[in-house]
């Protein structure tokens, strides 16, 4: 560690380097695959890795375009791939703002404001973070199928009854943000105090513009666990045009309608941009993280 | 749990420039909830407008009185936990003491009235109809028998008029358009003049109906066919015969510890339930072992002085976080097909294996097993390059200066130095991976099934999917004893939250008192 005989060391640089790079074929094996099949014909598994003949009829699909074969048959899109991203985007973007909303709220008076039982409010909150939603399913389904009755807009099959379900992501990011309120210096609510400034006004123009760079963290996780979300949306949505995508992926692969290429195709597509916003935000992300808890 | 303000704080200074302009919202809010409660009572949900108002009070208590100005902040985020999260994960357990079922899925009142509004037709008086149009109502015709009906609206609750004979009317609508009128047909009854009813049928014809069953009195149905009278058992949610044979469908009552009884007691479910109960900890342990092991080892490697290209790795490395989970894991069910996945099809032509992956048990969990450690390391990877830059760099080039070899700075000096703040976080992502939903209905939905059970189980299921099986797929909704399971989750759930809460106080305490 502190004296290295350079031939030693370069053997571990090696072994470093050849360790990594094994691994890493390991582990980024199937993104190339998935690649690979998206351009390949038909949606079974044959040839190599670098297709044979390439074709683009899983991305016309992909996209929602008829694709005409060489033959002059026509391949209709099997499943509205784009419809279902706007439904997931659509679904994310709404949830998330109402948890941003709710979370920060919550954390700066968890932080900041003076109650009585605050303490045991928020060992409560911490011991009811580890609940996970889906350990509620069964009533989920049974509360949203008797307001159903009471109106369509709530009950199975719609979008908002989703996003109120969501909305319990709350647990984990009121954690979160208010880890970052605590970490800004007290002096600052002191002057706002002096000069006459109510808790409302704290909050609005010193912490809210000082919370900016959390609560961006905290929109991309929950939008990312919104799009990421299956049971929940598995068991209240029922029609095929209402679907997010985690549920309408899944369609692919049924074993009695298996479509490997027109999924690839469909993957990359949906899961593109959400690792490309991932990757720009990882390092942010990252901290956020680590205050909260597991990505889920 | 008491909200009130307490000493003096910035709620104290606080001067309102329009309390009225407050009072005025805070008002008329409180009176929508108060009427939203109201008519979900009316239309037979107590339960859910007993919280609306519990809601609503909580809201008008706190944004109205001025002493409450600090819990205003509190609320929302305290009521959403509540109402999100506390209620739904109490009323699943509370369905687990009823026999909620897709044979007891109504309540009392809604089965009566399906099982009065079935009805045997008579062959003998069915006929098909049209529709006339008068003015701005209808006359239904029969053209088998002649008889044209009194005017009728089409559009009231149960209407009744008598049929005569007439000529043909010429105004008859097309039996798509009469189609359209089929809500009002359905509660039109027509007398013929030999004092026959006659109800709408089907799609084009109108008979006499017998009704199976008639209620004969309180908890009692008469049923027409052979003249038995049914009594409602409410033990049971059924209306039983003399003999005791249910007739479903049945309501929804109360069971006390029947789900739990048949948990514990009955062969075909205590076999299946103690091997997904052991495979579930076996998996979460074996996951939260594996992301840790594979990511402080990568951690460990990136964080060496002489290694060139290290955020080519680590970006390269964080990619399976990066992408979806839920696309992943769909990814490598489709490269594990036994049939066609390019995973068997590279086995087999380097050493012709085809393993089972999906209808093996063993090879099902060990592809699990390889699935989640695959999404999951990275996040440990972060975390622990994190915890690793941390510890001090002077005990370890104390160490190496007495002679220890690196591998034993590193699990001497390096490794319990890391473990207590990582704790709590293996311990969240042991819970995390107890539940972990997503990955096992997506990859194997819990296949494949152990044999010879009651109910159907898998090898690679974990409690949760158990239950979400039970709940919604292939076994009739079965959300009584779904809520029994739960209540069994939930305790597990409360005792690993109960440990990490010791874990995190502890890792607290270390901190602020070094």
């Amino acid at each position: 560690m502190i004296v290295e005989r350079p031939r030693d060391l370069a053997l571990k640089k090696i072994a470093a380097h050849g360790f990594m790079l094994g691994f890493l074929a390991l582990i980024l094996f199937p993104f190339f695959m998935i690649v690979s099949i998206s351009f390949r014909e038909g949606n079974f598994a044959t040839g190599s890795l670098w297709p044979e003949n390439p074709t683009l009829e899983h991305w016309y699909l992909a996209f929602g375009l008829d694709y005409t074969r060489a033959d002059g048959t026509v391949v209709a899109p099997p499943y509205p791939v784009l419809l279902w991203m706007w439904n997931s985007i659509k679904i994310g973007l709404i949830a998330s703002a109402g948890v941003l909303a709710l979370s920060t709220v919550s954390a700066y008076a968890f932080s900041r404001i003076r109650i009585r039982g605050k303490q045991g409010l928020l060992d409560g909150l911490f011991l009811i973070q580890m609940f996970p939603t889906t350990l509620a399913l069964v009533a989920i389904f049974a509360i949203f199928d008797a307001l159903g009755e009471v109106t369509p807009a709530l009950g199975i099959n719609s979008h908002l009854a989703l996003i109120l379900v969501y909305l319990s992501q709350i647990t984990l990011h009121i954690w979160t943000i208010k880890g970052y309120f605590d970490s800004v210096d007290t002096a600052l609510d002191k002057a706002a105090e002096i000069d006459g400034a109510s808790a409302w006004q704290t909050f609005r123009y010193i912490f809210l513009p000082l919370a900016v760079p959390i609560m961006a963290v905290v929109f991309v996780l929950s939008f990312i666990g919104v799009i990421n979300d299956y049971p929940i949306a598995s068991v209240l949505i029922r029609s095929e045009d209402q679907m997010t995508l985690a549920v309408g992926s899944r369609l692919y692969l049924n074993e009695f309608k298996y479509l490997w290429g027109d999924f690839a195709a469909a993957a990359i597509l949906s899961g593109l941009p959400i690792t490309i916003v991932f990757l720009i935000a990882q390092r942010y992300l990252v901290s956020g993280l680590s205050e909260g808890a597991v990505k889920g | 749990m008491t909200i009130a303000d307490a000493g003096p704080g910035p709620s104290e200074t606080h001067i309102e420039t329009r309390p009225w302009l407050r009072l005025a919202i805070v008002a008329v809010l409180g009176m929508a909830m108060l009427y939203g409660a109201f008519f979900l009572y009316q239309i037979a949900q107590p339960l859910f407008g007993a919280i609306l108002l519990a809601v609503a009070t909580g809201f008008v208590v706190i944004f109205g009185a001025n002493r409450f100005y600090g819990a205003r902040f509190i609320f929302p985020g305290v009521a959403a936990v509540l109402v999100f999260i506390a209620f739904p994960v109490a009323y699943t357990i509370w369905l687990g003491f009823t026999n909620y079922s897709s044979f007891n899925l109504l309540s009392y009142e809604r089965t009566i009235e399906v099982l009065t509004s079935r009805g045997t037709v008579d062959p003998e008086t069915e006929q098909p109809f049209a529709v006339a149009r008068d003015g701005d109502g209808y006359r239904i015709w029969l053209p088998e028998s002649g008889l044209l009906s009194e005017p009728v609206t089409l559009a009231v609750e149960e209407e009744a008029v008598t049929l005569a004979p007439a000529e043909p009317p010429l105004d008859l609508l097309s039996p798509r358009d009469a189609i359209k009128l089929r809500a009002g047909l359905q509660s039109l009854t027509l007398t013929t003049p030999d004092e026959i009813d006659l109800r709408n049928a089907g799609l084009r014809t109108f008979a006499s109906v017998t009704p199976d069953f008639v209620r004969s009195g309180e908890d009692m149905l008469t049923r027409s066919s052979d003249g038995l009278v049914l009594i409602a058992n409410h033990d049971t949610g059924f209306f039983e015969t003399p003999d005791g044979e249910p007739v479903p469908p049945g309501w929804r009552v109360s069971v006390g510890f029947d789900n739990f009884e048949r948990i514990l007691e009955s062969k075909g479910v205590r076999g299946p339930m103690l091997s997904i109960f052991a495979w579930t900890f076996a998996f979460a342990a074996l996951s939260v072992a594996g992301v840790f092991a594979v990511g402080l080892l990568l951690a460990v490697i990136l964080q060496w002085e002489h290694l060139r290209f290290k955020t080519l790795y680590r970006i390269l490395l964080i990619l399976p976080y990066a992408v979806p989970g839920f696309i992943s894991i769909l990814v490598f069910r489709g490269l594990f097909n036994q049939n066609f996945g390019e995973i068997n099809l590279i086995l087999e032509a380097l050493f012709g294996l085809r393993p089972d992956w999906f209808t093996d048990g063993n090879l099902a969990r060990a592809m699990i097993l390889f699935v989640n450690i695959w999404l999951g390391y990275p996040y440990m990877m972060l975390l622990a390059m994190g915890f690793l830059q941390a510890v001090p760099q002077d005990h370890k080039k104390a160490a190496a200066l007495e002679g220890a070899s690196s591998l034993r700075v590193f699990f001497t000096i390096t490794l319990p130095q890391i473990i207590p703040p990582f704790l709590p976080l293996l311990i969240a992502a042991f819970a995390f991976n107890f539940n972990n939903l997503v990955l096992i209905l997506l990859l194997t939905r819990g296949g494949p099934d152990i044999p010879g059970t009651v109910i159907p189980a898998g090898e690679t299921d974990i409690l949760a999917s158990f239950t979400y099986r039970l709940a919604f797929q292939d076994s009739g909704q079965q959300f009584g004893l779904a809520g029994a399971i739960t209540l069994l989750i939930f305790l597990v759930v409360a005792a690993i939250s109960y440990a990490n809460f010791v874990a995190m106080r502890r890792a607290a305490a270390k901190r602020s008192g070094r």
